[in-house]
């Protein structure tokens, strides 16, 4: 097994200080706690109504429980998952869970922290026999940012707050973002999008340009949080320095923990990952393909340095080959 | 509402919350972070379930049962808090010796007139010397052990709820119910709370009110009452219920609580006297004062001691005259004119149909909304278009649309199910023409009264001498905060003249001050609208005293004098709220004592006195005539004293404690074949319409969809009517998960998508199993919404509670079918197909052959065991309150 690679973009300093903001910028970030969301839905129309985003699909019902946008993509930077799970299903998640516990994975901070209080009552509740999982997904502003790192043109940047975002003025629509986000978050803004009955006041912005979550960055240097966790009714969604809601992750998830409730993990709390840890941050009540997300996300410039070094040496060994050829001929 | 996070165990049962309060929910979720148990009980496993401990599931239209069972289980395991009940409520009273039980009366208790389905409460009265009982002296056998103590008349008449019979009409598990009882009384008594939320889940039953009165005897017996994390909380249908019941959109009351006068009613010494008589304990004694502030806020000078302060401006009431009786009138052509001002009854009202119907009997009809709603454009796109039923062609009536003003383009305030009044400033100018409704009315006001002016006729006098000139702002636009101001009330003489009121105490009946709201005085305080206030919640301790200002006198927990003991002692220190200082001589605490302040708990009360005075030192609930929180009710509810079940009249299921099935008082409407019912248990034919279908609405949704069809971002949330079943009955019917269903009621039909769901629990009644489908109430057919479905209301029929007036839409009969309804006439053809078959249509009714045979006609009515013998509801009116004057009064 190889070691982890070291973080390509970030250093200790965190990516906006390695992005050029110097020290001192805290990065900011999303603590969304599944375990406590209600599916309003409150902060998918926030996030529409403040960045005027379109209305996604063709307004019919897709056949997924409550959840009737589907997915993160161009229009639809908050998304909602339903999923209605029945005991055995249950039964399951508590068990991986408990297996995570005991490899130690999500218990990065201090040990201590995982382990109940003494005579604590420890035992798992009793297993419901049905469940309804909601949780509010959003863009998870990487660490080593995909999106950013393959954008020819320059449109994608790294903020002083340490998210991730696009300059619709800038970006020229060519799609290579796209496929190199490995949650599939960011999507291209196209024509299909189905317009309302009634006239909207003023056309589709930004047509043509990859668009997604932009941390509300137009918020935050006004000193405002993101619409979203602004509306939050149970605080399910909350906004923060990353650091700061990291800790809290951790704190919820061994007092989960304490409860007997194994399920619980976090997601995107590991800088070790594939993607260096991600600015959004989940605590989720399952495995995460049950909510639609890849459970081991890797940034597919990875590989770059090694690549990098590969061609190098790949190139040095042809310019030898090349000398030693033309040296060769000239005996 | 804040106040829900001190509770130790939240019952959730009548309300989906976490959708249809989200906002409020955060406090629940508060609550559960500081390690309270949630329940849930309702029909559906909804978000609410899914953030709750556990789910129970029930049949609709039983919680009486449920509750009788946990009463029961209180009182049989001696559970409940034995000094809260023996002080503060009226277990110990002795009833009347003429008060017969409906558990002796085969469900029907003493003074019922089947004649026109109403009782006479004389006989639910207090034992006692008549002037004693008056003056809330009732005889009391404070050994509860009298046969005729209230105590012991709710045992014997709750013996008979047991959990046996919980399972059997509730379809809840023994074990669920034992979760319940433990939850419950584990989390109750001096240390602990425990705290109801109910919403239109029980109010819209016939026997709503019933239903809130159960919790309401459960939580008293528990010692739930007037103190942190305790109560029944009532989610309201929608944003200021609250503050539009205090100063009421409602035909029977007048603001602050005042009944609305009845015709008869012509003397004003009668009429105050009849809410509250000086004589009498507690506050209401005061009945006069705030009925002289009110006419003085309204007639001004023109209301003096001569005129009896112009009481006889005031309308009389000639009958019930609620939502459903006004469509009855319109029907009939009795009706000219309409204002539709924030209401779609269209889509929003039972039995959609009649609604469209009586709406194109009008002369003219105003409707002022935000965008074009069906009750606006019904007469050119409605559903009877289609079938043929209406002809835009034929329709009389003028469509006036006036655009309005929304909430963040109109300044005014949100009261909301505490009693907090929250002002909200304007944000921005509404678009175009669009004016709040202050402005339209009171320009409507103004104009009404510039075409009468130099009349001399009587009749004209109510609207020429009314109070009419309120200030307006540099844009022309009425100045609110001047109406809250008047609703306040001021000095009008002696030094303090022009000064607002500080609190309902400094009101007179002499005419020297006015107040358009008594339980409002002090909201405007020094001038300064208190309301406003808007100090966050870190800024100060949990009671948050300095955010909005809630009625009475910034109270935030009614009946808080029932926090502390015989002595006036916090009944635990985890639990104080108010307390009695004896070093001060005075309650103090975290709230604004609801009790006389300087009152000592030793205090024996002075009878003679009459009002606040007669009051002794632990009569805590101080607006009732006998200071004591009622477990049983002898007036105020006209379908009994104590809560009892009934089955709703569609109901399938025999009522299995009493031969009446369901309630006798029920108000139904004959309209010919357009507000016919199911039989139910009743009738051969009730299985023809096996199945029971709830409504309800979403989050995603705002009620008759006025507000959220129209907008593409709550629209695509939610983009299609969807009917909830159990895995169990799609397999039963054959309907296919996101496919397409018809469902028939005894009224229309209408399609939806059905959504298969295990979140549905198909549910074991006797030996039988009762499917139960939810149906989202929010959308309707029209071409102008972005999003457009069948309206789910046209199947529900008009049967309301004779308390309220309200319509039972949570428990009615269907008939499923897979597929797509019928277009055109076919859709009329399909309707009076089943209805002939359930033998509710005369049989030589002309019926069109259909080729097709429907799938539930393998149930043979004739076959069935369905007939009981049950005594079946009689056509009742409608009876506003139980007064002797109002009995001879009818529907309409």
């Amino acid at each position: 097994m190889t070691p982890p690679l070291p973080p390509l973009l970030a250093g200790p300093e965190g990516p906006a200080a390695d992005a050029g903001w110097g020290a001192g910028t805290e990065r900011k970030g999303f603590f969304t706690d599944t375990s406590i969301c209600i599916g309003c839905k409150a902060c998918e129309v926030a996030c529409k109504e403040w960045n005027r985003n379109p209305v996604d699909g063709d307004l019919e019902i897709l056949g997924s429980s409550y959840d009737n946008t589907g997915a993160l993509g161009a229009n639809t930077w908050r998304h909602v998952a339903f999923v209605e799970q029945t005991k055995d299903r249950i039964e399951e998640a508590r068990e991986s869970g408990r297996k995570l516990v005991s490899l130690g994975m999500p218990s990065i901070g201090p040990k201590e922290r995982a382990v109940p209080a003494a005579g604590a009552d420890t035992t798992p509740p009793d297993t419901p026999e049905f469940r309804w999982l909601m949780s509010s997904d959003v863009c998870k502003h990487c660490t080593n940012a995909g999106c950013l790192d393959v954008c020819p043109t320059g449109a994608i940047f790294r903020s002083e707050f340490g998210s991730v975002v696009v300059q619709s003025d800038v970006c020229n629509g060519c799609g290579t973002c796209v496929g190199a986000c490995p949650f599939g978050v960011i999507e291209r803004r196209d024509d299909g999008t189905v317009s309302a009955k009634v006239d909207r006041e003023e056309p589709v912005p930004h047509r043509g340009t990859a668009n997604k979550c932009t941390l509300c960055y137009d918020r935050l240097v006004d000193g405002e949080q993101p619409a979203c966790s602004a509306t939050c009714p149970t605080q399910s969604i909350t906004f923060g320095d990353r650091e700061d809601l990291v800790e809290e992750a951790r704190d919820r998830l061994a007092q989960m923990h304490s409860q007997g409730r194994t399920e619980a993990r976090l997601y995107g709390a590991n800088s070790a990952d594939g993607v260096g840890g991600t600015g959004s941050v989940f605590l989720l009540l399952d495995e995460p393909e049950v909510y639609g997300l890849p459970p081991d996300p890797q940034v597919p410039t990875k590989d770059m340095p090694m690549m990098m070094r590969q061609v190098g040496v790949a190139a040095l060994g042809m310019a030898a080959a090349t000398a030693l050829a033309f040296l060769g001929a000239r005996r | 509402m804040q106040d829900i996070a001190n509770a130790d165990c939240i019952v959730i049962e009548g309300s989906n919350m976490a959708e249809a309060h989200p906002v409020a929910f955060q406090w629940v979720m508060e609550a559960k972070k500081r390690g309270a148990r949630v329940i849930h009980v309702d029909p559906r496993f909804t978000r609410t379930s899914a953030n709750a401990d556990r789910h129970v599931p029930i049949r609709t239209g039983t919680d009486v049962v449920l509750l009788g069972g946990l009463i029961r289980h209180v009182l049989e395991n001696d559970l409940w808090f034995e000094e809260y009940v023996r002080l503060f409520t009226n277990a110990s009273t002795i009833l009347s010796e003429e008060y017969a039980d409906a558990e002796d009366g085969e469900g029907l208790f003493s003074g019922y007139d089947p004649e026109t389905g109403t009782y006479d409460n004389a006989t639910w009265a207090y034992a006692g010397e008549h002037e004693q009982v008056r003056r809330g002296l009732p005889e009391r056998d404070e050994s509860l052990q009298h046969p005729r103590s209230v105590f012991q008349v709710l045992k014997r008449h709750y013996a008979r709820y047991t959990p046996e019979m919980v399972e059997a009409t509730c379809g809840i598990s023994p074990e669920d119910f034992a979760y319940l009882a433990e939850s419950i009384t584990s989390a109750s008594g001096r240390e602990r709370t425990t705290c109801f939320v109910y919403a239109l889940g029980w109010t819209q039953h016939q026997g709503g009110a019933q239903m809130i009165r159960t919790a309401g005897v459960l939580q008293l017996l528990l010692g739930n009452v007037g103190r942190p994390g305790s109560g029944i909380m009532a989610m309201r249908g929608h944003a200021t219920i609250q503050g539009s019941t205090d100063i009421p959109t409602l035909y029977h009351i007048l603001p602050g609580y005042l009944p609305m006068p009845k015709a008869g009613q012509d003397d004003f010494r009668e009429y105050v006297d009849a809410i509250g008589h000086k004589e009498q304990k507690g506050f209401w004694a005061n009945a006069e004062t705030y009925t002289v502030n009110l006419l003085k806020a309204w007639w001004g000078d023109a209301a003096t001691a001569e005129n009896d302060w112009a009481y006889d401006y005031l309308p009389k009431l000639t009958g019930a005259h609620g939502t459903y009786q006004t469509t009855m009138r319109m029907l009939e052509d009795g009706v000219d004119g309409f204002f539709l001002l924030g209401q779609n009854p269209a889509v929003g009202s039972a039995n959609g149909r009649l609604q469209r119907e009586a709406m194109s009997h009008l002369k003219w009809l105003v409707v002022r909304d935000f965008h074009m709603i069906e009750s606006a454009t019904f007469w050119k796109d409605g559903p009877e278009i289609e079938t043929g039923e209406m002809r835009t062609e034929d329709i009389g009536t003028e469509v006036f649309f006036l655009p309005a003003a929304n909430h963040t383009e109109k300044a005014g305030s949100f009261t909301q199910t505490q009693r907090m009044v929250q002002w909200r400033d304007k944000a921005v100018d509404p678009p175009g023409d669009a004016r709040s409704e202050l402005d339209f009315l009171y320009e409507l006001g103004r104009r009404v009264r510039e075409k009468l002016a130099g009349s001399t006729d009587p009749r004209d006098r109510p609207l020429l001498d009314l109070t009419w000139d309120y200030p307006t702002d540099e844009h022309g636009e009425v100045e609110a905060e001047a109406v809250l101001a008047e609703i306040n009330g001021r000095h009008l003489t002696g030094e303090k003249a022009g000064q607002p009121l500080s609190a309902f105490a400094e009101m007179t009946a002499d005419g020297s001050t006015d107040g358009g709201c008594w339980i409002y005085a002090g909201v405007f305080a020094d001038g300064v609208n208190q309301a406003r206030r808007r100090t966050p919640g870190a800024e100060q301790d949990e009671i948050a005293a300095d955010w909005g200002w809630a009625w009475p006198a910034n109270r935030r927990i009614l009946y808080n004098r029932a926090s502390a003991d015989a002595e006036g002692r916090p009944w635990s220190e985890r639990k104080k709220l108010v307390w009695w200082d004896e070093e001060q001589g005075h309650w103090v605490g975290d709230d604004v004592p609801d009790f006389p302040a300087t009152k000592r708990p030793d205090d024996p009360g002075e009878p003679g006195k009459g009002g606040a005075a007669a009051l002794a030192g632990t009569d805590a609930f101080i607006m009732q005539a006998d200071g004591r929180g009622w477990l049983f009710a002898p007036t105020g509810l006209v379908d009994g004293p104590l809560p009892t079940h009934y089955e709703a009249p569609e109901s399938t299921v025999p009522n299995p404690l009493y031969l009446q099935q369901s309630n006798p008082t029920r108000v139904g409407f004959k309209a010919g074949e357009d507000n016919l019912n199911s039989p139910g248990a009743l009738g051969l034919g009730g299985r023809v319409y096996p199945y029971v279908f709830t409504t309800y609405r979403i989050t995603e949704h705002h009620t008759a969809g006025g507000m959220s069809r129209f907008l593409p971002y709550l629209s695509e949330l939610q983009p299609e009517l969807y009917m909830e079943v159990s895995p169990e009955l799609a397999a039963e019917v054959g309907l296919e998960p996101y496919g397409w269903a018809t469902v028939i009621s005894a009224r229309s039909a209408i399609e939806t998508k059905v959504l298969v769901t295990e979140r549905m629990t198909p549910l074991r009644i006797g030996d039988r199993t009762i499917h139960q489908v939810g149906l989202p109430y929010h959308w309707a057919r029209g071409d102008q919404a972005i999003v457009t479905g069948d309206g789910v209301n046209d199947l529900i029929g008009m049967n309301l509670d004779a308390n309220t007036q309200i319509q039972n839409s949570k428990n009615n009969a269907c008939a499923i079918r897979p597929g797509r309804r019928p277009r055109g006439p076919a859709l009329l053809e399909l309707v009076e197909e089943y209805r002939r078959r359930a033998g509710i249509v005369d049989a030589e009714h002309h019926v069109l052959e259909r080729p097709e045979t429907p799938r539930d006609a393998q149930l043979d009515p004739t076959d069935e065991s369905v007939a009981h013998h049950a005594r079946g509801p009689e056509e009742a009116p409608a009876v506003p309150v139980a007064q002797p004057s109002q009995r001879e009064m009818r529907n309409r």
